[in-house]
């Protein structure tokens, strides 16, 4: 048999370019079934993957072997910077009179009232408290999102139309294809013994 | 824990199904009625966004509420364009209606962040039925708030000075004075509020992104959703976030109403200068605030059909808050009494003895008899139950509430220490369609936010309900019977029709709990 060369200016025929799988989801119906076969993909060794949930299903995070997250720490920090910040926006604007260079020159001024010392920690509890808070609750909230990746606009488990249901009544359990142990069909094969009620390739 | 029980209304005797309010140790209570699906619960909150248009009620109170916001429009605009002179105020009463507003709207805040935070803290389950828009309540209402202190200042353009931000003529705000402990303390508020609400809705607005049919509600939800999908890595880090919000704000609540009643308690004012101030307005604003809540709560459920969510023991259980409230309301006006006879300050027991019978006294007694007398019906719980009367005592309860800041801040001004300068406050008609104005900007957002955002925090609800615990019986029972596969839409059998299910004996140890 000849093969024919093909034409030089033939339009390729197949996509451009070809879409990568992202992984293999199986869905469970009740957060019973999720828990067990969460432990045996555990079990079985696997590192890069994840349970979804429409709620926090209590008791998860110790059969997935999760960590428990530094954040706490993290907003602990952010806490004291406020304290800090506090105390040293009121001392700079209302008892020192140096200048000090940022973005313009800013100086303090430091101006008596009624002989009230100029540092006076008591008058400067109420502002240190509030922007200690201030600062750990901003934290708390953006440290969880960067640990999280989020925002983001998109994610390839979106284009799954069964996936949608995982913010209503569905559970899934998802192991990601650049998990070592991954292979298509077994790793499919994997979810479905573990009770999967439907198991279903996602493209990224 | 046995929750199991938990979705079996027929357990409590004696009682309609819809009523979960009687108390049976050994059996909690349902918190969510007549659902057994965590889908029913998704579409019941969905739909009052989902629905191609709202019930004429909203649409009725969404025209008022917007009239009112053009009337406030017109006054601040008249306000700016004119001076403060156009309010009532006068030499000795320089605050009137504006910080009485301001204050009041603070306070009504406060149940918001109380909810969603104490009780959080405190594991009261019930409150996912009802912390979400509270908390929305809390947001709109700080807006409310801040609005007074901002025009209430004479030159508005100026406000900026409030800020420590730096400008040409070196001058700074001082820190030393209550009145910029309040900008701080209101800012900080409103935006934690801002934030715990936000972060705790983002689950709920993935729900409704991945139900939008529309490509708007698909772009905005997407949006503000944040691209979250439930993966229980997040929900690890989000549950400490949120634990960890819901820490920070229990203190900033209360440091809030404290710091704004320093503005008062650290002059030395007659009547304003008093240490007990932080506590009392701490404990008026949850009081007013739960009033709110149970005020916004009634209509709402009836209006949305979120009967099951909001169920009657949710609004027995505020009612009890209100009462408790009330009382400490109530011992705080008899105990500034005390202490001003106490005392043995002449100007201070004036200031007193003027308030409840000098020319405000109509004020006084409006307030007494809203905050003190009417909660203790609520020690009856027939009263506690009814719905037509617990609304229209939350309103006078509002109401009261109103008037005790008015009573602080406009008896103590107008009659100080020397009686040549006192003067008598009457309001204008500036001050009052600003006040009116408040309400109409508060009810417009809030209808905008039931018909538009997820008016039940949907994942916690879900969270609450006996099929979400992994080691519920009823998933066995029902794996057992060997027809769950064939349910298509539902995630859990509903067992408690059934109660045989439960007894099986595949049942886990849970469920020896069920026979009695």
């Amino acid at each position: 048999m000849t093969t024919l060369s093909p034409t030089p200016h033939a339009a390729p025929s197949a996509p451009t370019q070809r879409r990568r799988l992202y992984g293999v989801i199986g869905e469970f119906h009740d957060p019973a079934a999720l828990m067990a076969a969460a432990e045996k993909v555990r079990g079985a060794g696997y590192r890069w993957w994840d349970c979804h949930t429409p709620f926090p299903v209590h008791g998860l995070d110790k059969a997935m072997g999760i960590r428990r997250t530094i954040l706490p720490v993290l907003v602990f920090g952010a806490g004291l910077t406020g304290t800090t910040v506090g105390f040293c926006l009121q001392a700079f604007t209302n008892a020192a009179s140096f200048s000090i260079w940022a973005l313009v020159w800013v100086t303090g001024y430091p101006f008596l009232i009624s002989g009230k010392p100029l540092i006076s920690l008591p008058a400067f509890i109420p502002v240190m408290f509030e922007l200690t808070i201030l600062l750990a609750a901003l934290g708390s909230a953006g440290i969880m999102l960067l640990f999280n990746g989020l925002p983001r606009w998109n994610h390839p488990l979106l284009t799954s139309k069964r996936f949608l249901r995982v913010t209503d009544d569905r559970f899934f359990i998802v192991i990601e294809s650049r998990d070592p142990r991954f292979f298509a069909s077994r790793t499919e094969q994997f979810l479905k013994d573990l009770g999967a009620k439907a198991v279903e390739m996602v493209e990224a | 824990m046995t929750s199991l029980q938990a979705n079996r209304p027929t357990a409590l005797p004696g009682f309609q199904e819809s009523d979960n309010t009687a108390e049976n140790p050994g059996i909690r209570a349902p918190l969510v009625l007549n659902m057994d699906r965590f889908n029913q619960v998704t579409r019941q909150v969905c739909q009052v966004a989902e629905s191609k248009r709202p019930p004429f009620a909203w649409y009725a109170a969404f025209t008022v509420s917007l009239g009112l916001v053009g009337l406030l429009g017109f006054c601040v605009t008249y306000l700016i364009f004119t001076g403060v002179g156009v309010w009532g105020l006068n030499n000795p009463v320089m605050w009137a209606f504006d910080i009485t507003n301001f204050v009041f709207w603070v306070g009504i805040g406060h149940a918001g962040t109380l909810i969603s935070a104490i009780l959080f803290l405190f594991r009261q389950k019930w409150r996912t039925g009802i912390n979400r828009f509270a908390e929305a309540m809390t947001i709109f209402a700080v807006i409310c708030a801040g609005l007074f202190p901002g025009i209430h200042v004479g030159r508005v353009w100026l406000a900026y000075w409030l800020f420590p931000i730096p400008n040409q003529m070196d001058m700074w705000p001082q820190f030393r004075s209550p009145l910029l402990w309040d900008v701080f303390a209101v800012g900080t508020y409103f935006t934690v509020s801002f934030v715990f609400w936000f972060i705790g809705m983002v689950p709920d607005l993935a729900t409704l992104r991945d139900r939008a049919k529309g490509p708007i509600q698909q772009f905005a939800y997407g949006l503000f959703a944040l691209g979250w999908r439930g993966s229980n890595r997040h929900w690890h880090r989000y549950e400490v976030a949120y634990l960890l919000l819901a820490a920070l704000s229990t203190p900033l609540v209360l440091s809030v109403h404290s710091v704004v009643s320093f503005d008062f308690a650290v002059s030395q004012l007659p009547g304003w200068h008093t240490t007990i101030f932080p506590p009392y307005f701490v404990a008026g604003a949850i009081f007013s605030g739960f009033a709110m809540v149970v005020t916004l709560a009634v209509p709402a459920r009836q209006l949305f059909g979120l009967k099951d969510l909001i169920t009657l023991r949710h609004l027995d259980n505020m009612n009890k808050i209100i009462l408790v409230t009330g009382c400490m309301v109530g011992y705080a006006y008899s105990m500034e009494f005390f202490i001003a006879w106490y005392s043995g300050a002449i100007y201070e027991k004036f200031a007193f003895v003027n308030r409840a019978f000098g020319q405000y006294w109509w004020a006084y007694w409006i307030m007494v008899s809203c905050n003190v007398i009417t909660p203790q019906l609520f020690w009856s719980k027939r009263i506690r139950t009814s719905i037509p009367i617990m609304f229209a005592l939350c309103l006078v309860v509002n109401i009261g509430m109103w008037f005790e800041r008015f009573v602080i801040i406009v008896t103590s001004l107008a009659n100080d220490f020397l009686p040549t300068s006192w003067d008598f406050f009457t309001p204008t008609w500036v001050d009052m369609g600003t006040m009116m104005g408040a309400f109409g900007l508060f009810g417009t957002c809030f209808l905008l936010f039931c018909r538009y955002l997820p008016m039940i925090a949907i994942a916690e609800v879900k969270a609450t309900m006996p099929q979400a615990n992994p080691h519920w019986s009823g998933y066995e029972a029902a794996h057992g019977h060997g027809d769950h596969g064939s349910h298509g839409g539902g995630s859990a059998k509903p067992s408690f029709a059934s109660p045989d299910a439960q007894r099986s004996p595949g049942g886990s140890p849970n469920g020896s709990d069920l026979t009695p």
